[in-house]
């Protein structure tokens, strides 16, 4: 009975829920002057989750508890990105979270909390799971997002994401309904096994596809159910921007592939249709939006909206190939996503946030070590070698094109170009403008150590990328994918 | 064996990393006695490969093979032949004569300019010597960012919106290459560009590919009507970014029709030879007249190079042992009178701080050293038998009479309107009366800027009265080259 749970394929979701729970309760325990005890905890508990997960790689899949939850090849990557993830965002947001009263427990637990979400829709293996996952992620965020009380736009963001999210996880749960009615199992492996079975997939499956890919497309934020995404972004707490910019958009990812590919395989010819057209929709009006703001983080909400439609492309090929490169895509994303939200923090001091393009205004000046690590990131989401966010391009161009879609290449690439202005022309504030602020940036060390690690690693791997590229073509080829 | 590729592309960029480290005012010396040091050693590297290239064989040389991305059979391959080796001598003998232009000149920001034509340099070595197609792109693109900050950092007054313009125009250009590089990939499993003029292609595809690939080689040329951009960088750029555009960036795009273009599309190319010829007539004639109205010399400078690079794609495409020969002794005699032209601006403009040929005149009586070595890359820049710029043209237009009378008479056109242009721009700028009192306060040369100029002067000469060498690199490989592309790929 105890094997067949197999209790340690969750071995790392285990120590994040008991983390979150002792951390509760000693952050009751301690005084406003030691938070830095409960910050250290959670970060600990990340590495721990790290250490288990690094340990127990394995390149055979492991389902537990019955067949809810699988643990394969990648799970467990995806996983140590998210801890990964997380952790850059706690390093990043300490400074700007003492500054504003909001350096308290309940912080550290809620995105555990998150963190728990994701990991449930990383090694989810049924309906039910996946969902379970993507409500515990989901009400966390919502409450993150509205951490800010007194503020308003804050609280009118968290309304706005909260109002949707609730009607795209009844999408997504109706969408579900509809799948299990016709094939009689949440579980996934089952349900393809019932759709492989027909011949033209039942009306009923296809109506449930489309429900299941419309929730997937607000979590992922791709155009047309992308509404929520540049107010949340604006009107969140930065650290709470990064972190629903970056972690959660790995998990989705994950889910995507487990509800599309592992259930849903049989009905590729329908959802890669779907696919196609929200991709297109998310690149061309994500590029073009995104020119026209002056406030950086809605910038960047729509570059994420921009960049979601380029992975999609390596998801619509609807083969292991484009999996991993689809995979590679949203891993660099985070990491590109993380330096640049992480530049905005470093920037922002007490009561002040650095949240406009203007703000970036020659920082050449102020300090040419941060504003090379700004350009770096940029030319990463452009997508221009020698950075690592070229390499994601390119992997996603190579997957459409070995499917025959060329002109869909066509489209990335000339999507991206619109998409390379407004990153240059960040560049452009930083470099060629004259600094409108003096002020020295004053950081904390482990905060500086860490963001430049994560600024160079993007021209690290854009110069040695086949690590990364191995590591996700090898999840997808030991993983049960078609 | 050393890999003496490898270093001509790394000793610049880790030299250029290196003059970072001398970010402070205070340190602008070092900066810039680090970044020379960098720049005479990222030469010397390069001298074995001119000691020890066989003129004899049309085989890539010096190779390097390395696996670099096995997921994609992408390689480090590098490796030189007859129409690549003297371009890398030529950028790094180039880097050392920008590193000097900018000694003085430069005051603000001085490591970051140093440093950024250090790494340019190194990067643009390695566009002539990649032999895998991601490993050029990533080279093709990666030397946008330098400019892009060269231009914009320490431009003229209008040099946002001339780096915006530079990278993205350049950028349109080279994202399609970029599928179409992929493309090939889908096609053959294979990044290896000798290996992409075996695979056999129908014609459509052919077209397509061209199509792709013209698109990001011409405008990096540039040809008419995407040259556009060109005369906006020119004179925005600093003195030195001018120098590094025409000499080296310019010659990207001829080196990519004959790596790329003519060889991977035979069919095509030969299909659309009527268009490329019209299209380098135009560049020629036409863009010839631009020029003799210009008022404002940099612009000048830029459209007769976009009038001189016609010669090349023009050389090319008439398909024969003297065009192609001609073409690339072409693109290597107008680095040297296009970077001396451009130098000669500069050496006016720290003084006057004007461009507009209107400010000038006389120019003679104040600084005759100067006006001497200018007279002699004038008369190169009009053709003038015994300077480098009469090789390259003279060889074009007898391979283009050879092969239709009215081309090579379109050709020969041009000698008339260069002439018209640039002795002109030479009257008006130094001889006449002294036009004000600020020209007549000039002084002429100093000493850096003598020598400066002076080691270009020997190099236009040489190439004049004795190509000899250079023909012999470049002879067996445009043969090898000729029978290669006459196969069809159909």
């Amino acid at each position: 009975m105890l094997a067949q749970l197999n209790v340690a394929a969750s071995l790392p979701e285990i120590v994040i829920l008991v983390a979150a729970a002792l951390i509760l309760i000693v952050d009751l325990f301690i005084g406003d002057d030691q938070r830095h005890f409960s910050y250290w905890l959670t970060q600990l508990a990340l590495l721990v989750a790290l250490a288990f997960t690094l340990t127990s790689l394995k390149l055979e899949a492991v389902t537990a508890f019955n067949g809810l939850v699988i643990d394969d090849m990648l799970a467990d990557l995806l996983r140590i990105a998210c801890f990964i993830a997380v952790s850059l965002v706690l390093f990043y947001s300490r400074s700007y979270l003492v500054a504003r009263g909001m350096f308290r427990g309940d912080f550290f637990v809620l995105v555990l909390f998150t963190l728990l979400g994701m990991q449930v829709m990383i090694t989810g293996n049924n309906f039910l799971t996946l969902y379970l996952g993507l409500e515990l992620m989901s009400l966390s965020l919502y409450a993150l997002v509205a951490s800010r009380r007194e503020h308003t736009a804050s609280s009118e963001a968290a309304m706005k994401y909260f109002v949707l999210g609730a009607l795209s996880s009844g999408m997504m749960l109706y969408g579900m309904s509809m799948i299990y009615g016709t094939t009689g199992s949440l579980d996934l492996a089952t349900v393809a096994r019932a759709i492989a079975a027909h011949r033209d997939s039942p009306a009923l499956v296809l109506l449930g596809l489309v429900f299941v890919v419309a929730a997937l497309a607000f979590k992922l934020a791709v155009v047309p159910f992308h509404m929520w995404v540049p107010d949340v972004y604006d009107g969140a707490p930065t650290p709470v921007t990064v972190l629903v910019g970056t972690a959660p958009k790995i998990a989705a990812f994950a889910m995507a592939l487990r509800l599309l590919s592992s259930a849903l395989q049989g009905a590729a010819v329908d959802w890669q249709g779907m696919l196609i057209v929200l991709s297109v929709l998310s690149m061309v009006l994500g590029n073009v939006i995104a020119i026209a703001q002056t406030n950086i983080k809605r910038m960047l909400a729509y570059s994420t909206i921009a960049n979601m439609g380029y992975m999609l492309l390596g998801l619509l090929t609807a083969n292991r190939y484009g999996y991993s490169a689809a995979m590679f895509y949203v891993v660099v994303y985070a990491l590109t996503s993380l330096g640049s939200f992480g530049m905005i923090m470093l920037l922002s001091r007490g009561g002040f946030e650095a949240d406009q393009l203007d703000d970036f205004k020659g920082l050449n000046r102020r300090s040419p070590w941060w504003a090379f690590i700004m350009l770096l990131v940029m030319f990463s989401l452009a997508g221009l070698p020698p950075t690592v966010g070229f390499y994601a391009k390119f992997m996603v161009i190579e997957a459409v094109i070995n499917e025959g879609f060329v002109w869909l290449a066509v489209v990335a690439v000339l999507t991206s170009l619109i998409g390379a202005f407004y990153y240059l022309r960040v560049v452009k504030l930083m470099y060629f403008d004259d600094a409108a602020d003096t002020q020295p940036i004053v950081v904390r060390f482990d905060t500086q150590l860490v963001l430049s690690i994560n600024g160079l690693l993007l021209l690290v791997l854009g110069i040695l990328p086949q690590q990364l590229i191995a590591r996700c073509a090898i999840a997808l080829m030991h993983s049960n994918f078609p | 064996m050393m890999p003496y590729l490898s270093l001509s592309i790394w000793v610049p960029i880790v030299a250029g990393l290196a003059v970072l480290g001398f970010r402070r005012e205070q340190d602008a010396m070092f900066a810039r006695w680090v970044a020379l040091a960098g720049a005479i050693a990222g030469f010397l590297v390069t001298i074995p490969l001119w000691v020890g290239f066989d003129t004899k064989t049309s085989a890539m040389q010096f190779v390097e093979f390395v696996s670099w991305i096995p997921r994609f059979d992408i390689h480090y391959h590098l490796g030189v032949d007859g129409f690549s080796m003297l371009f890398i001598l030529l950028n790094s003998l180039m880097t050392i004569i920008v590193v000097w232009a900018g000694w003085e000149v430069i005051q603000t920001r001085v490591a970051q300019y140093m440093a950024s034509f250090l790494v340019m340099s190194g990067i643009m070595n390695g566009v002539f010597c990649a032999l895998d197609g991601i490993l050029f792109y990533v080279f093709f693109e990666a030397m946008l960012i330098p400019m892009y900050l060269i231009i914009g950092v320490w431009g003229g007054p209008n040099r946002i919106y001339a780096a915006l313009k530079f990278f993205l125009y350049t950028l349109l250009g080279s994202i399609l290459m970029l599928v179409a590089l992929i493309y090939l990939y889908s096609v053959s499993q294979t990044f290896e560009i000798l290996e992409w003029y075996k695979v056999p292609l129908e014609m459509s595809a052919q077209i397509l590919l061209w199509v792709a690939f013209f698109l990001g080689f011409a405008i990096k040329v540039p040809m008419w009507p995407v040259h556009t951009w060109l005369p906006d960088a020119h004179v925005e750029a600093p003195t030195g970014g001018s120098v590094v555009l025409a000499a080296i960036m310019l010659k990207i795009g001829g080196y990519g029709f004959v790596r790329f273009i003519m060889p991977i599309a035979p069919d095509a190319s030969r299909y659309l030879t009527g268009f490329m010829i019209a299209l380098s007539l135009i560049a020629i004639i036409y863009i010839g007249f631009v020029a003799i109205i210009q008022a404002d010399m940099k612009k000048l400078i830029a459209y007769s190079s976009v009038s001189h690079m016609g010669f090349v794609t023009l050389g090319f495409f008439v398909w024969s042992q003297l065009g192609v020969e001609g073409a690339i002794v072409q693109m290597i005699s107008h680095a040297f009178i296009a970077a001396a032209l451009f130098l000669c601006i500069g050496v006016m403009y720290d003084r006057l701080h004007s461009r507009q040929i209107a400010d000038y005149g006389g120019v003679v009586n104040s600084m005759p050293n100067f006006a001497a070595l200018m007279m002699l890359f004038a008369m190169a820049n009009v053709g003038l038998p015994g300077t480098s710029g009469f090789v390259g043209e003279f060889l074009v237009i007898l391979a283009s009479v050879k092969a239709n009378f009215w081309i090579g008479f379109g050709a020969a056109v041009s000698l008339i309107l260069g002439a018209a242009y640039t002795l002109w721009l030479y009257k008006r700028v130094i001889f006449g009366a002294v036009a004000n009192a600020r020209v007549a306060a000039m002084k002429d040369l100093s000493r850096r800027e003598f020598w400066m100029l002076t080691v270009l002067a020997v190099m236009v000469l040489w190439i004049g009265i004795w190509p000899r060498p250079i023909v012999d690199v470049v002879h067996v490989t445009a043969a090898d080259f000729l029978v290669n592309v006459s196969h069809s790929k159909l």
